[in-house]
């Protein structure tokens, strides 16, 4: 049986099925990460102390109680290289699929590749981050504040990995239809770009809000 | 979807360079106001205005919603209703204290 409407658009809707359906993906993900998010507005504004690492805690990394907030655990550096590798992948992921529209599939196995990589390189700085908390046994048991933060940045992190998956399977074996069927999978694409540019948008709003505040 | 020809495509590709120089911007942007130790109100504004800035370049420009159809723009609409709800919940709650 021949799905229909994988490259001519509905009449009614003006789009191509699966468009239609990652957008609807996408608005369900705004409504999960939005839940998380306000959870966490509602924790760090509800509790004074929400900030404050308890004394015990702060003593084993060297500093005390009332001087040392959370957010110091963190590292900038780490998080805005990781920002920076985001966005790129979100330019190399869009020129993919440009260069597919352009019919030059060498530059769409380049640009894909390099999405991949930077894919990659997110989680390899993401382990770096965890295995640094981990060392000092900040665990999401330790305190309100770090159990946010690893629901957050690890539901993202899953993601990533989600992204990888679909768009290592596009780079490798599904570039197949290329040759079947240029346009369906031009489509294909275009569709896991969507995915791939929400993942870095809300990685976007994430970094300030755990990191810089 | 805008951008047909060959030469509107090469176009496009050069806005989204253009675009990705912004983001980065921006992000230094976020980062050095950081260390300014701005008073808490305005560290939280200037860091989610930045942050709406650099969402609506990725999801206007990367997402291509500047220009796109009438049905995406009705569930996004529907989403955004029910985004800003949650947003607020937390403002309608009264906390009978949380322990950290």
């Amino acid at each position: 049986m021949q799905i229909p409407y994988t490259v001519e658009e509905r009449p009614d809707t003006g789009l191509y099925n699966a468009k239609l359906g990652i957008w609807l993906f996408l608005a369900s993900e705004v409504m999960l990460f939005g839940a998380l998010f306000s959870s966490y507005v509602l924790l760090r504004t509800g509790d004074p102390g929400f900030m404050t690492i308890p004394h015990g805690i702060a003593e084993h990394l060297g500093g005390h109680e009332g001087a040392m907030r959370w957010s110091q655990v963190l590292s900038v550096p780490l998080a805005f290289g990781n920002t920076l590798v985001l966005i790129f992948s979100s330019v190399t992921m869009v020129l993919s699929w440009v260069s597919l529209r352009l019919k030059d599939f060498g530059k769409y196995k380049l640009y894909m590749g390099l999405t991949i990589l930077c894919a990659l390189g997110f989680m390899v700085i993401k382990a770096i981050e965890y295995n640094a908390k981990f060392a000092h046994g900040l665990y999401p048991s330790a305190g309100n504040f770090l159990a946010v933060y690893f629901t957050l940045t690890g539901l993202h992190a899953l993601h990533v990995v989600g992204g990888l998956v679909v768009n290592g399977y596009l780079w490798g074996p599904g570039a197949k239809m290329w040759k079947t069927d240029p346009e369906r999978f031009t489509n294909r694409v275009e569709v896991a770009g969507l995915y791939w540019h929400f993942v870095d948008l809300v990685w976007i709003f994430l970094f300030p809000s755990l990191y810089l505040l | 979807m805008s951008g047909h020809t060959v030469e509107e495509i090469e176009q496009e590709k050069r806005k989204y360079w253009v675009v990705f120089i912004a983001l980065v911007a921006l992000t230094a942007i976020t980062v050095g106001v950081s260390y300014l130790h701005l008073s808490t109100g305005a560290a939280v504004f200037i860091a989610l205005l930045v942050a709406c800035v650099k969402g609506g370049l990725v999801a206007g420009v990367f997402m291509h919603l500047i220009s796109e159809r009438q049905a995406i723009y009705a569930i996004l609409v529907l989403t955004a209703v029910f985004f800003v709800v949650l947003m607020l919940g937390p403002s309608f709650t009264r906390m009978g204290g949380v322990v950290g």
